[in-house]
């Protein structure tokens, strides 16, 4: 496959993917406990805060939303500055990517990570604080290790569609690998073989995911019965 | 935000939502009926049948559609000997190219769900068939696909919102899909407005099939469900 | 789970949250472009203490546009129009419009940063402070006016259509009845093809590339745009061999503009008025020359 001399800053887009992910996904999980333990509280604005987020986020496509966050971000950051007197505030379009793909992965996040603690039988919880252990330690040692397990399923498909959902923030700019591609192609007219490299590079990424998933499942499924 | 600039284009944006229902229709109706058949097979424990599907489905759940778009409606068109090919004249417009990568997307997604839903199918259900003497065309038919459909439901509902939120991305291979109408009015106007116009109208369409696969559901998984109304 | 605690558990982890991501927002990790330096001095009157150039707030410019000392001008042009900004294979902008933009920055002695910004995005770009000025092949119109103010121009050519040889067209509306046309979306190609062929079908794309491709794949019939886009970027390519010229040249001011110009905000007037004296200083001096001599046989500057 013969890349024209594109070889190298392929590889970097390579990079840049993979950081993009990772970093996202960051973000995602953060917020998507925060969503979750928002959804299952009793605080009610906190429930409609969260529930808005999702709705919001469910009901928009991807992109749209990404186009929004990046155009209109900037601009709402922008007069939000000048009102505080901070003069103008860059948003790297990588954070910018950052945040974009976590704030929305963050919602499908919330929905996993629910439907996680929900599965997690209420006696743990409830012996957890009979023996006077506080709400932080609960969480930490009895909560979330039980909670993960459950997870873990719809968290690695979370994961496998957002590695491929960086694949958008080339419409935005960002020298993803998917950009690289799209721009060495269409200017040396060769676009089949450029895709064709790309598509290699995700099929690689998809495959390797899936394998570092079904150790991790197989690693906090120790212990637990089969249902 | 300027209402009046977008009034005067109304007929644009309702244009573009007919071309995105139309995309999305079409590519969800022949993805189903081509994922049955990949289903079953897929169901096969022979490697020569099993692998190509499974194969298919690999690719195409493990790349971008963004890419799949791009492979078909560029990447096919360089080569000469397929603009004089028989397929040429569907492949040279955006609309066939967009509607083949939306439709092979979805038969992949759509045939592992189904399969899922016809591996987790209750044992006994079969075995009573089999004891029924039930050959195995006839048990498909009537015992294993109904039931796989209803239990495969709360999946293939996300599955067509998911293709609903896609077909945003017709629009970077010039189709007037409702994304691509607000590219066209923000480039008309300097602006980013067209994006704002365009989410709610996809909030609108996503709810309105969020409800639509609700009312499906509650008749349909009524047997699972019965404390639902 | 006692509510209460619960929910200070979650305003404590908000917050926390919040303070990371603000400051995330400050941090400016490196540029992806690698900055092009030019002479480092500025000559502006000295202003306010300036931060480290890592902290990305920057005090409001002392008004006019031109960049505090120790501050990069950014410069944003697309990387997709041949030969006047492409990129090449280590990802970097070149082209006729980059030698330009340089050799300006070089003669206002500021230290200049190429921003790559998709063509759909860079006015709002230029609006939302993500660049300061934009060298991109784009012309001056009044419709743009209404949003940016302009440089004076640098360069100006006309316009012209390319169809596969023997096509059998011509450039006129009853020539190119029912036919294709493939133009880059907001463009003054664009709008010429829509105001002077109502008859055709305009399609869009994103890059002129884009419409290049499918000229070639068969999938529009024509396309138009910059004479010396299309020569340079296209008919002089392999891909071009099997086209040729359709018709001659095409102007018409209410939409192909004036020439391309230097796009800036309206406020930044001490920076416009600089630009446009660095043209004049670079076309005096010969340096414009030079540079146009790289890309094209002739002079593109067009009548003064």
């Amino acid at each position: 496959m013969d890349l024209h001399g594109y070889g190298p800053h392929l590889l970097t887009g390579v990079w840049l993917t993979i950081k993009l992910g990772l970093l996202s996904l960051v973000v995602a999980g953060l917020l998507g406990i925060l969503g979750a333990l928002a959804k299952l509280s009793s605080v009610p604005p906190l429930r409609l805060l969260a529930q808005i987020y999702t709705t919001l986020v469910r009901g928009i496509p991807d992109l749209v939303l990404m186009l929004i966050i990046f155009y209109g971000g900037q601009i709402a950051l922008n007069q939000a500055g000048e009102a505080w007197g901070l003069g103008y505030i860059d948003v790297n379009p990588f954070i910018a990517g950052v945040l974009t793909l976590g704030v929305i992965f963050g919602a499908y996040m919330t929905e996993t990570f629910r439907g996680a603690i929900l599965a997690v039988p209420k006696g743990q919880m409830e012996a957890a604080s009979s023996i006077g252990m506080s709400q932080a330690l609960a969480f930490r040692r009895i909560l979330f290790p039980q909670m993960m397990r459950h997870a873990l399923p719809g968290f690695g498909n979370n994961w496998l569609v957002m590695i491929k959902a960086t694949a958008l923030v080339s419409i935005i700019g960002l020298e993803d690998v998917v950009r690289i591609g799209d721009m060495a192609g269409k200017s040396l007219h060769q676009p089949f073989t450029f895709f064709l490299a790309v598509g290699l590079v995700f099929l690689a990424l998809t495959t390797i995911s899936i394998l570092v998933l079904r150790w991790a499942e197989a690693y906090y499924g120790l212990g637990a019965q089969e249902q | 935000m300027n209402f009046t600039l977008i009034a005067n284009h109304t007929g644009l944006f309702l244009e573009s939502v007919l071309t995105t229902l139309k995309l999305v229709g079409a590519s969800v109706l022949i993805g189903l009926i081509l994922a049955i058949p990949c289903a079953i097979l897929r169901t096969s424990r022979n490697p020569l049948i099993n692998g190509p599907i499974w194969l298919f489905t690999y690719v195409f759940r493990g790349t971008p559609l963004l890419l799949q778009i791009y492979l078909i409606y560029y990447g096919l068109a360089q080569f000469p000997e397929i603009r004089n090919s028989f397929f040429w004249p569907f492949l040279s417009q955006a609309w066939w190219c967009a509607l083949l990568a939306f439709t092979l997307n979805t038969t992949a997604y759509t045939a592992e769900i189904l399969r899922g839903a016809i591996l987790t199918m209750p044992r006994g259900e079969i075995e009573a068939a089999k004891a029924c003497g039930m050959p195995s065309s006839l048990q498909y038919r009537r015992i294993i696909l109904p039931s796989a459909f209803r239990r495969a439901l709360p999946a293939y509902g996300n599955e067509v919102i998911f293709m609903l939120h896609a077909s945003a991305l017709a629009s970077t291979v010039t189709l007037m899909d409702i994304l691509g109408a607000a590219r066209k009015f923000n480039a008309m106007y300097n602006t980013y407005e067209g994006f704002l116009v365009a989410a709610p109208i996809y909030f609108c369409l996503t709810f309105s099939l969020v409800g639509i696969f609700r009312l499906i559901e509650r008749r349909w998984l009524r047997h699972i469900n019965p404390q639902a109304a | 789970m006692k509510s209460s605690n619960k929910g200070t558990a979650l305003i404590i982890v908000l917050i926390l949250v919040a303070l990371g991501a603000l400051g995330y927002v400050y941090y400016k990790p490196q540029m992806t472009e690698a900055p092009v330096a030019t002479t480092p001095t500025t000559t502006q009157e000295p202003t306010a203490a300036t931060p480290p150039v890592a902290m990305t707030a920057t005090p409001a410019p002392m008004g006019g546009g031109m960049p505090a000392p120790g501050q990069k001008l950014r410069i944003a042009s697309e990387g997709a129009f041949a030969p006047f900004n492409e990129i090449g294979p280590d990802g970097s902008l070149k082209g006729f419009d980059i030698d330009i933009a340089l050799a300006i920055c070089a003669d206002m002695k500021v230290e200049c940063e190429l921003v790559k910004q998709d063509w759909d995005g860079m006015i709002p770009g230029l609006l939302a402070k993500k660049y300061d000025a934009i060298v991109a092949s784009m012309s001056i119109t009044e419709e743009r006016k209404q949003k940016v103010d302009f440089s004076d121009k640098y360069y100006n050519v006309p316009a012209r259509f390319v169809a596969k040889k023997d096509s059998g067209l011509t450039d006129t509306r009853e020539g190119l009845k029912g036919k294709k046309i493939g133009v880059q979306r907001g463009t003054i190609h664009e709008c010429y093809a829509q105001k002077a062929f109502p008859d055709s079908e305009v399609v869009l794309y994103a890059t002129q590339e884009e419409a290049n491709l499918d000229l070639v794949a068969g999938r529009i019939d024509t396309t138009t745009s910059d004479r010396e886009a299309l020569s340079g970027g296209f008919l002089n390519t392999p891909q071009g061999a099997d086209f040729d010229w359709l018709g001659g040249d095409h102007l018409d001011k209410s939409c192909h503009g004036e020439g391309a110009g230097i796009a800036v905000r309206k406020e930044d007037t001490e920076l416009k008025a600089n630009i446009s004296k660095a043209i004049a200083d670079i076309r005096a001096s010969g340096q414009y020359n030079e540079i146009m001599k790289k890309y094209f046989d002739y002079d593109i500057y067009g009548d003064q």
